[in-house]
């Protein structure tokens, strides 16, 4: 499981890679923001909210991916 | 008042009422003071995208709209970047003394990037002053290390007294690792802009306090929120007019921002000493320069990139000497004054060009904005600010000039006369049939000294035999 961000919807405000505690969130020059699924935990084990989700201002930006999205584990 | 002299009509700034520790602050300071203004500018860099609130007037795709900028998207700027902007406008526009952070979102949700702008000009430039804007939410978390950084002027905006009002101006904060919502977000809030305006009051940092003001919104609170952030020790109130923006929650709901009439009137009730920030142009975010001109062009991201500046504080402090010393001097002419005059005369508006060191410097052809003054016997007051586009560009024929020329002269419509350094033939003859006096004579005179032989000489129609 993990969260994702749609791109199209994304300003760039950084607001959700300082947040991330595992560092899961990272950017190229572009300023394009992405979130590595394989490092993303939707924060549990450390807050009992999506860090990212909670503090992107663009409603419908950062998104779950359903575990279906991946196919096998 | 305690006003002892005659000299208190002629004061340009209207500072007396606040203590004298604090005037000494807000006086060399461009942003408040709308003498020190005509002499030093100030900048903001961009280092700061991220929010951790959500206000129902914003839309995040723009800058931080509690600063009312007009809705730049700012070059955001890396914190090596901004420092180098930073050495590159000092050196070139050596008036330049305030650097400040405020946006695109809020600094102290942004705390690296900020601090490590802050830090490292202190460190390369520290003869320069920084300050802060901040929606508040963690001013507590971070009012020690502002202090230790010797920031020493902080404005929060704070919008609102009840949790009730604040619940219709933010749709949700971001707070300790949760977002909150509703009534719950606002009370969280406001007890966080309070205890910061408390802690940094505390500490001797000057606080102004800005307030977006809607009428159906807040209308009713405002007057309170006045008193209660002066009686904190707020050392100014500005309220400023909500401004619809593109896409905002406000927008949707059909939130109106107020009327000229209402945001007067509720001025006047909040702010007696509104004269303060009259000056005030809603500067842009990344404007750079003196007295309404933008240079923010010669500084952008891909010039200051490649720039070599060698910052040098002696050349800046010989500069600011110089201005000290004709600021000394435009004082005293200013006591020397007659003004207020013994003898009744009307009130006339006056517009006049200036680039800046509060003289009549300026041409009528290429002025950016005109700086308006009402003038009577009781004295000299600014009123504020026209921009306007300068129609000629500083070739001898001004050709395609003339439909901006029109616009120019409709905006000075109710002036009584132009005082400019020069005026050419075609403008003078338009203005003159609009029975606009041309006045070219006090060219390069201090702009009081300017104003008042203006008014003994055509309106009281007393023209003085010496000097
Ligand atoms: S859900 Fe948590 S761990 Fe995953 S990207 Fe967002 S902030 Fe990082
Ligand atoms: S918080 Fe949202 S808008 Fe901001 S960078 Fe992250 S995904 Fe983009
Ligand atoms: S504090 Fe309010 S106005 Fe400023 S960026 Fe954040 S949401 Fe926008």
């Amino acid at each position: 499981m993990a969260m994702y961000i749609r791109q199209e919807n994304c300003i760039s405000c950084y607001a959700c890679e300082q947040e991330c505690p595992t560092g899961a969130i990272s950017h190229d020059e572009e300023g394009i923001f992405t979130i590595d699924p394989y490092v993303c935990v939707e924060c549990n084990g450390f807050y009992e909210e999506a860090q990212c989700l909670a503090i992107c201002p663009i409603e419908g930006c950062i998104v779950k991916l359903e575990v279906a999205t991946y196919g096998c584990a | 008042m305690g006003c002892s002299s005659k000299g208190c009509g002629t004061s340009i700034d209207g500072l007396s009422y606040l203590p004298e520790n604090i005037r000494e602050k807000v006086e060399n300071h461009p942003c408040y003071s709308q003498e020190a203004h005509h002499f030093y500018a100030r900048m903001h860099v961009a280092v700061a995208p991220a929010c951790n609130i959500q206000c129902n007037y914003c839309n995040r795709k723009y800058d931080c709209a509690n600063e009312s900028r007009p809705g730049v998207v700012s070059e955001l700027l890396t914190p090596e970047e901004a420092v180098k902007k930073v050495l590159a406008v000092a050196m070139e526009i050596p008036q330049m003394t305030v650097v400040g952070i405020a946006g695109p979102g809020d600094p102290l949700a942004n705390p690296d990037r900020t601090f490590r702008t802050f830090e490292l000009i202190k460190e390369k430039a520290p003869d320069i002053k920084l300050c802060l804007s901040t929606n508040g939410l963690r001013l507590t978390d971070f009012v020690d290390r502002i202090k230790d950084l010797g920031i020493d002027h902080v404005t929060i905006t704070i919008n609102a007294v009840t949790p009730e009002t604040a619940s219709k101006i933010y749709s949700w904060i971001f707070y300790n690792h949760k977002r909150y919502k509703g009534i719950e977000a606002a009370r969280i809030i406001l007890e966080k802009q309070y205890e910061g305006l408390q802690a940094c009051v505390e500490r001797g940092i000057l606080v102004k306090v800005n307030t977006v003001f809607a009428p159906e919104i807040n209308g009713e609170e405002l007057e309170e929120l006045s008193k209660k952030v002066r009686r904190m020790g707020a050392f100014l109130h500005n309220i400023m007019p909500y401004v619809e923006g593109e896409g905002t929650v406000y927008q949707k709901l059909g939130v109106r921002p107020p009327t000229p009439q209402e945001l007067k009137e509720v001025q006047e009730k909040c702010e007696p000493h509104m004269s303060l920030m009259r000056h005030c142009r809603q500067c842009r975010a990344d404007a750079v320069g003196l007295l309404g001109e933008d240079r923010g062009q010669e500084f952008t991201k891909d010039k200051i990139i490649h720039l070599q500046v060698n910052y040098s504080a002696e050349y800046r402090k010989s500069i600011h000497e110089e201005i000290e010393k004709e600021r000394a001097k435009l004082k005293k002419a200013r006591e020397l004054m007659a003004l207020p005059l013994e003898e009744e005369g009307k009130k006339v508006l006056v517009a006049v060009a200036s680039k800046g060191n509060m003289l009549v410097n300026e041409h009528f052809g290429t002025a950016h904005e005109f700086l308006i003054y009402e003038v009577s016997s009781q004295g000299i007051k600014f009123i504020h600010h026209r921009k306007v586009t300068p129609y000629c560009h500083g070739s001898i024929a001004c050709l395609e000039g003339g439909d901006i020329l029109e616009d120019t002269i409709s905006k000075l419509s109710d002036c009584e006369a132009i005082i400019a350094a020069k005026i050419g033939f075609e403008p003078r003859d338009l203005l003159e049939q609009k029975g606009i006096k041309c006045v070219e004579e006090f060219a390069y005179l201090p702009i009081p000294e300017a104003l008042t032989k203006y008014y003994e000489k055509y309106v009281l129609e007393k023209v003085k035999t010496e000097g």
